[in-house]
């Protein structure tokens, strides 16, 4: 079984080195060996998964020890992986999602010429992912995280011919090398204080700190958090996501639901015990969760976009689920559940999204949109479903993991647990009104598009089977994947030996958050169909109030990143040009300045008569005497 | 008579020739200046030999005469190449070692 863990790593590695090395020949079936290795990679997946299940749950861990790395005394980094419940839950999602957007893909991508290559990255990109949640030590989790990096890069920027879509990739990669930063801190950190950086080392450790070490906790909980928001695009680091929408749509499926943004979700229950253990640090993930999941939402009420208006979306999702991280032993579980569902959810809308744009000549504008539900029946009932789990629709996936993390934030107890849940109560409704905006703008009402630059009027059709299949599978996904996980608390049995559970005490009784969400849900949707599907929507999009037009800017996130960051930077440089050409050259040709004019005197000495220098020969002959005399007579 | 004598005859002719070296321009006269300078050590080199009764100053007088004479040969020869080239036997005219 051991071996296995590293056939599932191995399978899409495999078909990434194959796809990107073997060239032309490959063209005609590079896509399908991308999607075979990755449904093989599934597989070993499953097995895995069923034969964990047949175990008790505290030997449910398995280990398995490659080869060392770096072996440097003291310092061994080892290539070993470990799959307990908490990994095994990322490998189906990974594995999973990832394979049917490998299917989608398929038909979505038929046409690009350099189809092979996409899928070459795709491979790599789950090979990166798979790696990061197996690794049993920081270091190759950290070897992980920067191949996720890489292959997001590779994708963004797939279409590069497009300027937008290569500065989009570049900013990606710039703003997760910030994070980046934080992790490689927080394992220089670990490795200093406790010696190590394997899992197995570090927690515990962590857990019992002494006084004296509790203050690295904290630095070492701090960076894990930086890191975490660079990956899965939390404030301050979240303005990389919007503009990756430049990328093939399969990509924003992959990032969103199934990989990368996920990463910093599973770096933070990973570490759990570090962040049990500095109350400090939780606080700041609290606190990052919340306002993401707030800024997120209201980007995507504003956005007309319907890719970045889905982005706003998940951006404010995975605020949910690093809140809920940041609870400690109430939420860690629930961070997860929701990450699963979430990733059914997100996945199947933008695959939706993604057919939506294949039937309409690649229109992504919403206001071009409209009652396109006659034109693709299977793309909306799949993409209402997606809509439905993600606003919280009762009994639909959505309902049971969001709920369960705005009980945890009620939970959490005092002023702390009341901003939070309310802050999560907002964002309910706000998920629930750009929602159903995305929904009537996109199906209902009557049409609005138009033809094209070049004259071409859309036909809005339904796509291809190898498109909607996965579709269909995903909103399935979606509809029964929260029961199926909440019932019996069968998710919280799962998990709990990995991530701990506590059961929080609550001020306020489950029904009444659940009637609280529920109100919630019901006001952003009615407010959402009484602006948009009462009334028509204009084909351009209004000017609107202050708030909305910042939010269409992204709440000026780039205005402040340019300001702050760029012109600041460009200052900063300028200062130390400045200080380079004064001070630093000014001490060194000074330097040299004054040595040569004082060689230039002393160059007068040697005039060429010789009575001169027998004159100082006979000098200095007189002073060595009279110094040996004055010596001896001492 | 007083050995003393011997010294102060020797520093005599070590000034006179020192001066020599340092105020003429004839090279000659410098040359000559300088086995003046070089004879007064020898004086000085043979009274102290003579003072302390053994013959070390002696044999180094020995060794000054004879390194004096090879002086004078390759001494020689040069001033009689720059007198050639230069028609002037005056230490200053050759100059032309200098930046």
């Amino acid at each position: 079984m051991e071996t296995l863990i590293g056939l599932l790593v191995a399978a899409p590695l495999l078909g990434a080195g194959v796809l990107l090395t073997g060239g032309r020949r490959l063209d005609r079936t590079g896509h399908l060996l991308g999607t075979l290795l990755s449904l093989l990679s599934f597989v070993f997946g499953a097995v895995l998964f069923v034969n964990m299940l047949g175990k008790d749950a505290d030997q449910r861990a398995l280990h398995s020890h490659l080869f060392t790395w770096v072996p440097v005394d003291g310092f061994q980094a080892q290539v070993g992986f470990q799959l307990d419940q908490l990994s095994m839950t990322f490998v189906l999602l990974i594995t999973g999602v990832g394979t049917l957007i490998h299917v989608y893909s398929i038909g979505y991508m038929a046409h690009d010429e350099r189809r092979r290559r996409f899928f070459g990255y795709l491979n790599l990109f789950l090979a990166a992912m798979l790696l990061l949640v197996l690794a049993d030590n920081y270091f190759l989790l950290y070897a992980g995280w920067e191949g996720v990096g890489l292959a997001s890069y590779l994708l963004i920027g797939f279409w590069q011919h497009k300027p937008s879509a290569a500065t989009a990739a570049k900013k990606a990669f710039i703003v997760n090398r910030v994070g980046d930063i934080g992790l490689s801190v927080a394992i220089m950190l670990m490795f200093t204080t406790f010696g190590s950086f394997a899992f197995a080392d570090v927690l515990p450790k962590a857990q019992d700190a002494s006084a004296t070490q509790h203050a690295t906790v904290t630095g070492i909980g701090f960076m894990l958090l930086l890191a975490a928001c660079g990956k899965s695009a939390q404030v301050p680091l979240q303005s990389w996501l919007g503009d990756a929408m430049e990328g093939p749509t399969p990509v924003s499926a992959l990032i969103h639901a199934a990989t990368m943004v996920t990463a910093g979700v599973y770096l933070i229950t990973r570490s759990g015990a570090i962040f049990n253990a500095a109350p400090d640090a939780q606080t700041a993930v609290v606190t990052v969760g919340a306002v993401t999941l707030l800024f997120g939402a209201i980007v995507g009420c504003a956005k007309d976009d319907i890719k970045k208006a889905l982005a706003g979306s998940t951006m404010s999702q995975i605020g949910y689920m690093i809140m809920a991280a940041g609870l400690g032993p109430i939420g860690y579980v629930f961070a997860i559940m929701h990450l699963v569902t979430h990733g059914f959810f997100k996945a199947g809308l933008f695959l939706g999204a993604g057919s939506v744009m294949h039937g309409m000549n690649d229109e992504v504008d919403m206001r071009r949109y409209g009652g396109l539900r006659k034109y693709m029946p299977i793309t909306f009932i799949t993409f209402g479903l997606g809509y439905l789990a993600i606003i919280g629709f009762p009994g639909l996936s959505g309902f049971f993991s969001k709920d369960k993390i705005i009980e945890a934030a009620y939970a959490k107890g005092g002023t702390e647990g009341w901003i939070l849940g309310s802050a999560a109560l907002l964002g309910a409704a706000i998920t629930a009104f750009y929602m159903t905006r995305v929904m009537l703008m996109t199906f209902f009402g009557e049409k609005r598009w138009q033809p094209d630059a070049e004259g071409h009027e859309p036909h809005p059709h339904e796509s291809p089977s190898s498109m909607t299949i996965p579709m269909i599978i995903l909103a399935f996904g979606s509809v029964f994947a929260g029961a199926l996980f909440s019932l019996n608390s069968r998710f919280v049995h799962w998990l709990e030996p990995v991530t701990g559970h506590s059961e929080g005490d609550s001020p306020v009784s489950a029904g009444t958050v659940t009637a609280a969400t529920m109100v919630c849900l019901v006001i952003g949707v009615g407010i959402a169909w009484l602006m948009y599907g009462r009334r028509s929507v204009p084909a351009v999009a209004p000017r609107g109030s202050l708030l909305t037009r910042a939010a269409r800017r992204d709440l000026l996130q780039d205005d402040f990143n340019h300001v702050v960051l760029v012109r600041g930077g460009e200052h900063l440089t300028r200062t130390l040009v400045y200080l380079d050409h004064s001070l630093v050259d000014g001490v060194v040709n000074g330097t040299a300045a004054s040595v040569g004019g004082l060689s230039g005197r002393l160059r007068k000495l040697q005039n060429g008569y010789v009575r001169s220098y027998a004159v100082s020969m006979l000098g200095g002959t007189a002073v060595l005497v009279a110094a040996t005399l004055l010596m001896r007579a001492v | 008579m007083n050995p003393a004598n011997y010294l102060y005859l020797s520093a005599l002719l070590f000034t006179i020739g020192a001066a020599g070296v340092l105020i003429r321009r004839n090279a000659i006269v410098v040359f000559m200046c300088v086995e003046l300078m070089l004879n007064a050590c020898n004086l000085a080199f043979v009274t102290f030999s003579r003072l302390h009764g053994n013959l070390d100053g002696q044999v180094i007088a020995f060794f000054t005469m004879v390194v004096a004479a090879a002086e004078v040969v390759v001494g020689l020869a040069i001033i009689v190449s720059i007198f050639r080239s230069r028609h002037s036997a005056s230490v200053d005219d050759a100059n032309l070692m200098k930046l």
